[in-house]
């Protein structure tokens, strides 16, 4: 027992609770499963003053949650890392704890910030959550969310990795 | 319990159901780069499988939900808001997808990353910020 859980967990035990995630999220929080709205919500309390409808009509009170619910995924990775784990993970290639790694890292994290919002939603809120509620769209974006990932991957991966 | 009470619970559960999903996120190696690439190169169906159980986990969970008319902690009834389609669901969609293969994070394993004590991907995150400021910016002049 101690011992499946001190191991990286598998597919399918992984799967169940990643899944559980939907309904425990509206039951104990009653909100829908989101992580890209959390980069918003901090968009709006960075800009009180800002005249762009993107902040304006944000309610940042309703989303509050967003908020707590990231600062728990970073208490639950410390936990995860520093008491769960019998070896240590190696999250990111050697490659990536450098300059040129920040860098890449970075251009990355632009076109996550930019992509989700533009898109609506991530990995959680288009492909699990909406998927699972049958919404079309949510399925389109999560076939486009594979394209740019295997354009990247198959097109430049010489090149960048 | 009067509405203070129950938004206050509400937000502690957000902060449990994080530390939950970062621990899951983290236990199930999603948030390791290589899983990401071995993905996207269809080398292992981890990924895939992980993916497609969660999914058909939460299909089935919405549907007793439904079938119950469940209720959230704050006495409303669960209902899901669906995301509108726009051009932005594929170009956006396309560029998130390149960001998670460079940086093989999608939003949660950044904030699992962080948390884990993996300084680079604060570079992540602070892309990921100055992407949300530039569609904040540009929304207007973007097809939806």
């Amino acid at each position: 027992m101690i011992d499946f859980i001190m191991q990286p967990w598998p597919w399918w035990f992984s799967g169940i609770l990643i899944g559980l995630t939907v309904p425990l999220l509206y039951i104990l929080v009653g909100q829908g499963f989101g992580i890209s709205t959390s980069l918003q919500q901090i968009g709006a309390i960075c800009s009180p003053g800002s005249k762009l409808s993107y902040f304006q009509n944000f309610d940042k009170h309703a989303n509050m949650w967003t908020l707590l619910f990231a600062i728990g995924i970073m208490l639950g990775g410390f936990v995860a890392t520093n008491y769960l784990s019998a070896e240590p993970i190696d999250f990111l290639p050697a490659a990536y704890w450098s300059v040129g790694g920040a860098v890449r890292l970075f251009i990355g994290g632009i076109l996550i910030g930019f992509g989700t919002r533009y898109a609506g939603g991530c990995t959680s809120g288009h492909a699990i959550t909406g998927i699972a509620n049958l919404n079309w769209p949510s399925l389109v974006a999560t076939i486009f969310f594979f394209v740019g990932g295997l354009l990247v991957t198959w097109g430049l991966g010489r090149w960048i990795f | 319990m009067n509405k203070r009470t129950v938004s206050k619970l509400a937000l502690s559960m957000s902060l449990v159901m994080g530390i939950y999903f970062g621990i899951v996120l983290t236990k199930s190696e999603v948030v390791r780069w290589q899983r990401v690439h071995d993905m996207f190169l269809f080398h292992e169906p981890q990924m895939y499988l992980i993916i497609g159980t969660g999914i058909a986990v939460a299909m089935f969970s919405m549907l007793i939900i439904k079938r119950f008319h469940g209720k959230s902690i704050t006495g409303d009834l669960i209902v899901y808001q669906p995301k509108p389609y726009h051009l932005g669901v594929i170009i956006g969609g396309t560029l998130f997808g390149a960001g998670w293969a460079i940086t093989g994070a999608c939003p949660g394993p950044i904030y699992a990353q962080i948390g884990s004590g993996v300084w680079p991907a604060g570079f992540t995150f602070g892309g990921a910020l100055v992407g949300m400021f530039c569609y904040a910016n540009l929304k207007s002049r973007l097809p939806h």
